[in-house]
């Protein structure tokens, strides 16, 4: 997951994982795994990680709080207390006890959507340990998300299934709920299955995407798409800024289309 | 007074008859409920372990949400959740030590005293209604019906938590009284179902659901009616199993109190939901011309 990095780099350029301090910045001591580090204020635990030395190779992801790849336990120093978030997005604390959670080994079931069905006897036989909640509701206190984990696998245990998958909308699949479950139910897994259900036996289908699918498949853009491909930069400049068609802002929905409509 | 109707897992899914029979019942007789839009498992079965207070945390949760809807009171259908939220309540209400370990480990929600009250949906009815009211609201009498009032295990133990006095069938006799029909003497009405026993048994060998049918033949009624999901199950949809295995020789149409209520009413055919119950109850309700065509 880290590493101490002992490349310092020469000159500083501000990146992605690379903060650029203002002058006498003040900083505060957290603890990486036990260690004391000084950071400055005002990182998130990823920068202030990385400003301590550590590099990320595993449990960092798209640093903008939704891939779900740098779930963060910690604790602050004096109180019991567990508190969850990402890495990404939770600001340093002084006396933090840090720990990353990158990866949790939670059963994840195999199955083949198209053999599914409707009913929530599918997800239970596949993910029977469901009824092992107790309700204690660790789950949801643990959620960086703010999902009510708890109150989704409630509804799957009740054959809600549409019920759950739009409980679990936001679950970016980070896995800290399973990681405090004393029933040691994979939540998140489940909760992907009741909407990868939901979407493809209950939620009407959309027809006109099924229409543009066919469209595609049939080749109707493939002759653009090789033009685009095949244009040199000027002439991709000219049209992408001079002969540029745009919907105008806040346009009433259907009432643009442009002058070449045999794409639409 | 605020009533807030708790459903309980199995009337959203396998009972959707209980639920949707009672639903409309209440509509009919003026009596609002809101259901509760957040809940969760009533815990199915009272932990007896005196230090098991894990099992305590399910059933309060979902009275602290009735709770937090500003409700007075609670309702429910199932027989097992009724006990348990009752018990459950029961002890937060006379156990300061537990109430307050619970509270303790529950700090994500409001402190919780058993203050919520824990209705029944039958003692509800006579409450709100009365038996004499409610006769006076039948559309579709159950004349010449004869009934036995199963109450099974978990509406009448313990004594502290029971709809009525154990050994006493008052309630739903007088319910189908009112509702025209007859309630038999029933001797098997408070013996047990079998259980989740039915799920380490063959199938067909449960002796508890023969004994209770059986002596339903015997008294001479014609349908076995329960409130009970688990119950249901095992006296209704075991029945062609229990006769494979030679432990009953007669079928005895298994309903909810809730769909004859909705019957006698006039509530609609598919507000019943029998295509959920076993095979022979649409038979029987045929027979008995309780079936009109809408």
């Amino acid at each position: 997951m880290c590493q101490t990095d002992s490349t310092k780099p020469e000159f500083k350029v501000a990146t992605g994982d690379r903060a650029i301090l203002p002058e006498g910045a003040k900083t505060i001591p957290i603890y990486v795994m036990g260690k004391k580090y000084d950071v400055p204020e005002t990182l998130t635990i990823m920068k202030a990680m990385e400003f301590a030395g550590f590099q990320f190779l595993r449990g960092a992801g798209c640093r903008g709080g939704i891939c779900g790849a740098c779930p963060t336990v910690y604790r602050m120093a004096g109180d019991y207390k567990l508190h969850y978030g990402l890495a990404c997005q939770t600001v340093v604390e002084a006396d933090m006890y840090l720990a990353q959670i990158p990866f949790f080994p939670a059963n994840r079931a195999s199955y083949s959507i198209d053999e599914m069905s409707a009913a929530a006897d599918a997800i239970h036989a596949l993910y029977p340990e469901v009824f092992r909640c107790v309700a204690c509701n660790l789950c949801t206190k643990a959620c960086p998300m703010d999902v009510k984990v708890m109150d989704y696998i409630a509804a799957i245990k009740q054959g809600q299934i549409e019920k759950a998958a739009r409980i679990s909308f936001d679950c970016i699949q980070c896995g800290l709920c399973a990681s405090r479950c004393m029933g040691e139910i994979p939540q998140y897994h489940v909760a992907q299955l009741a909407r990868r259900v939901f979407a493809r036996y209950i939620q009407p289908q959309a027809e006109h995407l099924k229409k543009r699918a066919e469209d595609i498949e049939a080749g109707k853009y493939d002759q653009i798409l090789d033009d685009l491909c095949g244009m040199d930069k000027d002439n991709l400049e000219k049209l992408y800024v001079n002969d540029r068609e745009r919907e105008p802002d806040m346009a009433e929905p259907g009432s643009w289309q442009p002058q070449d409509t045999k794409y639409l | 007074m605020k009533i807030s109707y708790y459903p309980g897992c199995t009337l959203k899914y396998k009972a959707k008859n209980l639920e949707t029979a009672a639903l409309a019942s209440l509509d009919t007789l003026g009596i609002e409920v809101e259901e509760m839009d957040r809940w969760n498992c009533c815990g199915a079965v009272f932990s007896l372990a005196n230090d098991d207070l894990i099992h305590m945390v399910g059933p309060v949760r979902n009275l602290v949400r009735a709770k937090e809807q500003g409700a007075d009171a609670i309702v429910t259908l199932c027989s097992m959740c009724y006990n348990t939220l009752a018990r459950a309540n029961m002890l937060m209400k006379n156990d300061p030590e537990k109430r307050d370990t619970i509270n303790r480990f529950m700090d994500d929600e409001i402190d919780y005293f058993g203050d919520v009250e824990v209705h029944h949906f039958l003692s509800l009815v006579k409450d709100k209604v009365g038996w004499q009211a409610l006769s006076k609201k039948v559309k579709t009498p159950l004349t010449g019906v004869k009934i036995a009032s199963y109450y099974g295990c978990t509406l009448q133990r313990p004594s502290e938590v029971g709809i009525e006095p154990m050994g006493s069938f008052t309630l739903m006799n007088e319910l189908f009284e009112a509702l025209g029909a007859e309630a038999v003497p029933f001797s098997a009405a408070d013996k047990c179902c079998g259980s989740y026993q039915v799920i380490c048994e063959e199938e067909g060998d449960n002796t508890a659901a023969a004994t209770v049918l059986n002596a339903a033949s015997t008294s001479g009624a014609e349908t076995l009616v329960t409130s009970c999901p688990l119950c249901e199950f095992n006296l209704g949809k075991q029945q062609e199993a229990l006769k494979v295995k030679g432990k009953i020789t007669e079928n005895v149409p298994t309903l909810y109190f809730t769909q004859l209520l909705a019957i006698a009413l006039g509530v609609t055919e598919e507000q019943c939901g029998f295509e959920l119950n076993d095979a022979q109850v649409t038979q029987f309700l045929e027979s008995k011309k309780l079936l009109v065509a809408a």
